[in-house]
């Protein structure tokens, strides 16, 4: 039951030793690629967030002030994690279009092939 | 009950009548009719279990973003936001960016990740690389309760807009159109499957989009296309400049803060973990359609709640708060009031349509979602141990789907009259605390056991829901579900918040962990080797099904 995705394809890699692929250089690269961009993104991108709303909670004079007639700073700050979350997806797509998924391709590749992942 | 009574009472006390019910339903039945022959002809290839749950997996990105914004911009989006925003000011716009910000995490850790993992079912994944049954089981409740929960709040939504699109405002009369809007759910169901339910949503989505796009070029041009003018016609209105600024429903005490950072915990945490936009991953080829589709949907989403805003203060300044909370249905009227008032009679029947359409589309996602994990987790993988007879599992999928249906129908006219924003909020709740934990530790700990996951399930989910029996959501308030009289001491209310996310979600992480340090890790590596390599590549999941 744990291989129920291979079902999707008519390829066999059951047989494929996947503690070998896994400790592989090329996977341990796309691994640390991986990690690398999403842990620290999310990070940054939850702190962004938590920041806003411990603001709107307990800093509502701030949020009140107002910039460009009655347009506030809580309502700039609103629409900024708008702005914000657009720029962050609009980047991991692009990073993982380049860099993720050129690698996985490889991996899969040699694996459907028979081959050794190096 | 008593409350769905009490809101019942007061509708029956305002007979104004707003708009025109055969015009409404005449809307409403078009658009039956062109998505049940849009779900008839898409249908006619359904055979197999992949047809059924994931639509053979034949969606593009472009069109699975679609039918996520579908399934996500509930009744509690639309109506919920805008009326919230209408009544409480800048509170209501937190739950907009809570809702938009959460699908980073669900574009980051958890949606490419999960489609090359599983099959069909959020427990596929989960029961990757533990031990089958007691996962299986344990991922099938937190997604029955987790969908129930969602589904109550779409239903109370659906008796609340009745009261005032129909000019039915009479409990039975409202029941009955449940038991109608119930009813052309199954049947969606059970006809389209998956393939058909997402044609629902795709259609719905558009129209849903487009029409709260044009009554924010409406209202903006109302104003001038003056941003700063709207604020200030809907300060005037209000007569309360703090509408502008947070705190109005939030900022009273110390303890309302608290909630308040606990909703924005399990706003941002929900989605990620939500069983029926986990399952909407698996009806695309591979994982780039899958990132692609998420996209899509952050770029439709974010759109619609940036209209909400225009929207919420459109109905502040144009309807006014005293007038929308006499009008039936309460908060949840302000979006069909603003289109009244914008449009007349014929783009409220628009609006009025779009809503039920949302009600009925994220219904339909919903039951098919729980019904794929009680057939696939509990029938074919634990009754039937992996082995289900042919044409079984979809058999028994079907079955369940109309006995969901009944009973989202029985809950729905019970819960008629319900808050449905908050009733979502709880949900997202819920799944945050049963789900999310388990979801990320099996993805990305190597350590993860079985042990980990029972306790991280069973732990949030039953935290989450003893601590929503607790709080005032349930007793001890005037408008609680069992309520007590202002000024009066009553019910059984120790839990001091309204939304659980605060404790429940940290506890089900400590819980996941705790329960994999503690005692003899009997995982077999092989298979968390075997789940890293093909959540990460893709491997043995990157082809459609052809026909």
């Amino acid at each position: 039951m744990g291989n129920d995705a291979t079902s999707t394809t008519g390829v066999d890699v059951s047989n494929a030793d996947f503690g070998a692929i896994q400790e592989s250089g090329t996977f341990q690269e796309l691994r640390r690629k991986q990690r690398g961009f999403v842990f620290p993104v999310l990070i940054v991108c939850m702190v962004w967030y938590f920041g806003y709303v411990l603001l709107a909670a307990y800093a509502k004079d701030f949020m009140g002030t107002p910039l460009i007639g009655s347009f506030n700073v809580g309502l700039l700050l609103g629409l900024l994690q708008v702005v914000t979350t657009f720029a962050v997806t609009m980047w991991y797509v692009s990073f993982a279009n380049r860099e993720l998924d050129p690698i996985a391709a490889e991996i899969r590749d040699s694996i459907e092939a028979g081959k050794e992942v190096k | 009950m008593l409350h769905g009574l009490i809101l019942a009472g007061e509708a029956a006390k305002a007979p104004e009548k707003i708009g025109d019910p055969i015009l409404n339903m005449t809307i409403f039945g078009l658009f039956v009719a062109v998505t049940m022959f849009v779900v008839i002809r898409a249908s006619r290839n359904n055979k197999s279990a992949a047809d059924y749950y994931a639509a053979g997996r034949s969606f593009t990105g472009g069109q699975n973003g679609m039918a996520i914004a579908g399934d996500y911009l509930s009744a509690a989006s639309f109506l919920g936001i805008t009326g919230a925003i209408a009544l409480s000011g800048y509170d209501g716009f937190l739950y907009s960016i809570g809702f938009l910000v959460a699908w980073l995490v669900a574009l980051l850790l958890v949606a490419e990740l999960l489609r090359n993992t599983g099959k069909f079912t959020m427990g596929d994944v989960l029961a990757f690389r533990l031990k089958q049954r007691p996962v299986r089981i344990a991922a099938a409740t937190t997604t029955l309760v987790v969908s129930f929960f969602y589904l109550l709040a779409q239903m109370a939504g659906a008796g609340g807009l009745v009261s005032l699109l129909l000019g039915l405002s009479e409990r039975t009369a409202q029941s009955v159109v449940i038991a109608i809007v119930g009813g052309l759910m199954i049947l969606y169901v059970l006809i389209g499957g998956m393939k058909g339910t997402t044609w629902v949503q795709i259609i719905k989505a558009g129209l849903l989009i487009g029409g709260a796009a044009v009554m924010t070029v409406w209202v903006l041009a109302l104003n001038g296309f003056n941003f700063s003018h709207l604020l200030d016609a809907a300060v005037q209105t209000a007569g309360n400049p703090a509408v502008l600024e947070p705190g109005l429903k939030y900022g009273k005490s110390d303890l309302t803060k608290l909630d308040f950072v606990s909703l924005g915990l399990a706003l941002v945490l929900g989605t990620a973990a939500l069983p029926h936009v986990l399952m909407r991953f698996y009806t695309v080829p591979t994982a780039k359609e899958a990132r692609k589709s998420v996209v899509w949907s952050i770029w439709l989403i974010g759109a619609f709640y940036v209209f909400t805003l225009v929207l919420g203060y459109g109905a502040m300044a144009l309807i006014g708060a005293d007038a929308i909370k006499a009008a039936p249905g309460k908060a949840n009227a302000a979006a069909p009031l603003l289109a009244y008032h914008l449009g007349g009679s014929v783009l409220l029947g628009i609006i009025s349509a779009v809503a039920f359409a949302t009600i009925l589309a994220v219904v339909a996602g919903l039951t098919i979602t729980a019904a794929a994990s009680f057939s696939h987790d509990i029938w074919a993988s634990v009754v039937r141990k992996g082995n289900p007879k042919p044409g079984e599992e979809v058999r028994v999928a079907r079955i369940t789907v109309v006995a969901i249906g009944v009973l989202a129908i029985l809950g729905g006219i019970y819960a008629n009259g319900q808050n449905i924003a908050f009733l979502v909020a709880l949900a997202f709740a819920v799944a945050a605390s049963a789900n999310l934990p388990t979801i990320i530790y099996s993805l990305f700990w190597k350590g993860f056991t079985t042990r980990g996951a029972l306790w991280s399930m069973y732990g949030g989910l039953a935290t989450a829901i003893v601590l929503i029996w607790f709080s005032p959501v349930v007793s001890g308030k005037p408008d609680s579900m069992f309520p007590t009289a202002e000024g009066e001491v009553g019910g059984w209310a120790v839990f001091p918040l309204s939304n659980p996310g605060l404790i429940s979600i940290p506890l089900a992480f400590l819980l996941g962990w705790l329960g994999s340090v503690i005692g003899k890790n009997t995982e077999d590596p092989k298979k968390q080797s075997e789940m890293e390599v093909r959540s990460l590549t893709g491997l043995g999941a990157e082809k459609a099904v052809n026909h």
